[in-house]
């Protein structure tokens, strides 16, 4: 076994571990970076549509350019070591064990370790779609990865269940390469992923998108022959004439390894529970990007990461100080907040992370400690597709009590 | 491929014995004959064994305490069972024993497990105990507070019958068995009463004798040849899996109390840790194995009321398979076709088949000895067959030799289960042609991502492995291709 040591070892070389390692290293440490593909870069990859960088880096890049940028500034630090097409197996007591082609298995001894695995998409087996079981039903991630990395045509008329965003860009992708798609069907009475993929991806390209409406039946003995869609609030159901079914119904964070390392997960958001500094209930260890919570936006990724790096050095430098833990709650409205909790003392309030139970209009964000309120923003819109940021504010920490966090406004 | 295109020279010639049916009893009974001196052929129509009845059960070995005396089931299940971790071992596929619990609702229920208690007993079945409530509690400690005792039944056992399937056929094979896949058989060319040739959709094929082990179909298969003695009635079982993170809420396999006809809705563990709940029983027709909504509800709501923390968000595949039912004789149907001097009908294999799959194939070993077939034994023959091997049941030491010996297990293609390209490639030189033929050998895309991630990268693999175009790859055989071409460039 091949023994290593290192301050940090960053878990997946997506946009977070590129993130996280780059900003550790750029502050001195030393620095392991470990990606189970033979390239670095993670799912932007495969995203070879725009729309990355424009609230970090002001210009609007495609997946793989906003993935270049980092990965070359990884590339060039010394103090950097990446190893390609190595997989963790297993964590235990800072030791992190992998195994690859050169050095088969490797054992690191790290002092902190950035967990950075992502995502993975929630599947047809775990919504229970009845029905048959053809080829033919891919995730949208998984079609993604055929089309635009291996150069392959799933199929030709497609359906799309859920409104996620990969679902709304590859409804777009395969209409791009020629394809038909009959529909979007989203169960919800709003659409899962962000406006402007609404707008861009569906609205530009004449696809329609059905709210209220789910699959209830799959079609085909070999492959695919057809769905039988339902149309929830009438209570009608139709047939459509399709060999794909895509399915964008939800992302589930990847904490397989987090678990064996004995992390604690929050239900709400399938990610570890963290403080402001992304460090787990197992001290030392960090969590960022969507192994922690599913993002919307890589640029958010990749701020969460310099969080985490940073907060990993102050770590492993001795500097970080927990004299007491308060807990951020999801109060009205609210689905979720991440940190879910803040180690004081600190220096500024930190930024908090949250989605909406539902959609709602002309809101106020409120924060709530100690039977004292106040009011921390407002917003127009507010949707369970759109990730609201905002800051602390310094006079609810004073009271060293618990916090909760709410929204209130006008049903849409 | 490979395999068929070689079974194909040379068959003009009479074989001794054409077995039809490539499920776990087929490939039994071609590795129990694979023992003699015989020309043995077996004719799968799918492009794999184990594709039918076989990769969707329950996969218990059951003690054979349940069959009603006197019955082919009594006789072949407990014997079948004693058989299991034998075979299993020879052919290195998974067998472990949890034991069973065969719970009661009531105190009335008492007297129902002590009848079955007593009928385990005529049926030859030691290690039968019947449990208090505090017992059955300390052993499973998420069940039910409802439930108010149990028969714990030591020697119920868990397999993975596809894997036994392929570890059949490829123990068969090195003893001289052939196969043919994606071949089916669709008449019979018959003098008087006797199949001169079995005619399939790849030629007709002579032999001396037939075996009818065509699972749900094997009454359409005798028909074929003229013989109406048996119908069976396809009995739908639909199943949830879960994933392996939940693996321990169940350490037994968990019975209700039986029925007339079923065995009811089990909670278990699989052999690879995951938990499995079903089936539910449905006449249905013989293409049907869909899952519905009704079915799904029916089975978790059953599986909800014994185990009431069972985690529905934890699901991470459904599925339906049919068990062969004669309905009539509600027996295994074994023996010498009665309108057809050389068939042998092996039909009406519903649970406890899987556990008798052993016995049944010496059983009929026996009738065409009796029938006056030669079985000169072989001395080539060999029992062992080894498995492919399993990186993450590996240790680490195990895996660095591995490596060292072959890159390719260095490389995971399935993250998931952590299988290996090696792995792979393994199982397509064994014979796997399919991503089904793969997953069923080695695991990858079996887990909770269900094939998200390693699928495309399998596509390729596959294509390269078995140079054939991408848009040839197929999930299970013949138009379940999974990809329409490359895309415009």
């Amino acid at each position: 076994m091949k023994e290593l040591k290192s301050d940090i070892v960053v878990i997946g070389g997506g946009p977070a571990g590129l993130a996280g390692a780059l900003r550790a290293g750029e502050l001195g440490a030393n620095v392991i970076l470990i990606e189970r593909d033979f390239e670095l870069g993670g799912i932007l990859n495969q995203c070879i549509h725009t729309g990355f960088g424009l609230s970090l880096l002001g210009s609007e890049l495609t997946g793989p350019e906003y993935a270049e940028i980092f990965i070359e500034k990884v590339l060039s630090l010394n103090n950097i070591k990446v190893l390609l097409s190595s997989m963790v197996l297993d964590v235990k007591d800072k030791v992190v064990y992998g195994i690859n082609k050169r050095d088969g298995v490797f054992a690191i001894r790290a002092e902190a370790i950035l967990l950075a695995m992502g995502c993975r998409e929630r599947t047809r087996g775990a919504l229970g779609i009845p029905g048959e079981r053809p080829a033919g039903i891919y995730t949208a991630g998984a079609a993604q990865r055929l089309i635009n990395i291996e150069g392959l045509m799933p199929g030709k008329r497609v359906v799309v269940l859920g409104s996620g965003d990969i679902g709304m860009i590859m409804a777009r992708r395969f209409v791009l390469e020629g394809a038909e798609v009959l529909g979007v069907l989203e169960k919800l009475p709003y659409p899962g992923g962000l406006t402007r993929n609404v707008v861009q991806c569906l609205e530009d390209y004449g696809i329609p998108l059905h709210l209220n409406h789910t699959i209830s039946e799959i079609k085909g003995k070999y492959r695919v022959e057809g769905v039988v869609a339902e149309d929830i609030l009438n209570n009608k159901k139709f047939c459509m004439d399709v060999d794909t079914i895509l399915l964008s119904v939800g992302l589930i964070p990847e904490n397989e390894i987090s678990k064996k390392i004995g992390v604690q997960l929050d239900p709400a958001t399938g990610g570890p529970v963290v403080d402001q500094d992304r460090e787990t209930n197992v001290s030392g260890v960090f969590a960022c990007g969507n192994v922690l919570q599913v993002h919307d936006l890589v640029d958010e990724v990749t701020r969460e990461a310099y969080i985490a790096a940073e907060g990993a050095i102050s770590y492993t430098s001795g500097k970080k100080r927990r004299e007491r833990l308060i807990q951020l709650k999801p109060g009205e409205n609210v689905r979720y907040v991440v940190p879910q909790k803040i180690s004081l003392p600190l220096e500024k309030p930190p930024y908090i992370y949250f989605r909406p139970r539902e959609p709602l209009v002309n809101c106020q964000i409120l924060g709530r400690a100690d039977g004292k309120e106040s009011l921390l923003g407002t917003t127009e819109y507010a949707r369970p597709g759109e990730m609201i940021k905002l800051r602390l504010k310094r006079d609810l920490l004073n009271s060293n009590l618990d916090i909760e966090i709410s929204l209130t406004g006008e049903k849409e | 491929m490979e395999g068929g295109c070689k079974a194909q020279s040379g068959m003009d010639k009479e074989l001794d014995i054409i077995i039809i049916g490539g499920g776990v009893v087929g490939t039994a009974i071609a590795r129990e004959l694979s023992r003699y001196k015989l020309d043995v052929l077996l004719i799968e129509k799918e492009s794999d064994v184990g594709w039918g009845t076989t990769k969707s059960n329950s996969a218990v070995v059951h003690t054979g305490y349940d069959p009603k005396p006197g019955t082919l089931m009594a006789k072949l299940n407990a014997k079948g069972a004693r058989l299991f971790p034998s075979i299993c071992s020879e052919l290195d596929v998974p067998y472990k024993k949890p034991g069973s619990m065969v719970l009661t609702p009531d105190e009335d229920g008492f007297k129902e497990l002590e009848e079955l208690k007593n009928r385990g007993k005529i049926n030859g079945v030691t290690n039968l105990e019947i449990i208090s409530q505090d017992e059955l509690f300390a052993l499973e400690p998420n069940i039910s507070r409802d439930i108010k005792g149990a028969l714990f039944v030591k020697d119920t056992a868990i397999t993975s019958p596809v894997e036994l399937a392929i570890a059949l056929r490829e123990n068969a094979e090195q003893n001289g068995v052939r196969f043919l896949f994606d071949t089916e058989v669709t008449g019979f060319e018959m003098e008087n009463r006797r199949i001169i040739s079995v005619k399939t959709s790849r030629g007709n094929l002579r032999s001396r004798w037939i075996i009818n082990a065509a699972g749900i179909f094997s009454d359409e298969i005798a028909r074929l040849a003229g013989d109406d003695s048996f119908t069976i009635t396809p009995v739908k079982g639909e199943y949830a899996l879960f994933d392996k993170e939940v693996g321990n809420m169940v350490n037994h396999i968990i019975f209700p109390l039986p029925t007339e006809t079923t065995k009811g809705i089990l909670v278990l563990p699989t052999v690879d840790g995951n938990l499995l709940v079903g089936p539910n029983e449905h006449i249905t027709t013989k293409d049907d194995t869909t899952v519905t909504e009704e079915g799904l509800n029916e089975v978790l709501s059953f599986g909800k009321k014994e185990f009431p923390n069972l985690p529905l968000n934890m699901i991470i595949t459904i599925f339906a398979g049919l068990r062969a039912k004669d309905l009539n004789r509600k027996d295994f149907i074994i023996e010498s076709s009665p309108a057809v001097e050389n068939l042998i009908n092996v039909g009406g294999i519903q649970s406890p088949g899987l556990s008798s799959a052993p016995s049944i194939s010496i059983y009929v070993t026996e009738i065409l000895r009796d029938r006056g077939l030669d079985l000169i034994p072989d001395p080539g023959f060999t029992p062992e067959r080894n498995g492919i091997t399993r990186f993450s049941n590996l240790s680490w030491d195990e895996r660095a030799e591995l490596i060292a010996k072959d890159q390719n297990y260095g490389e995971i293609i399935c993250r998931c289960e952590y299988v290996t390209v090696g792995e792979i490639i393994d199982a397509i030189r064994r014979g796997a042609t399919t991503l089904d033929g793969i997953k069923f050998r080695t695991r990858a895309g079996s887990g909770r991502c269900q094939g998200g991630f390693c699928g495309p990268r399998l596509i390729r693999l596959i294509s390269q492995l078995l140079e054939i175009p991408p848009e040839e790859v197929t999930k299970k055989g013949d138009g379940s291709n999974m990809v329409i071409g490359e895309t415009r460039q």
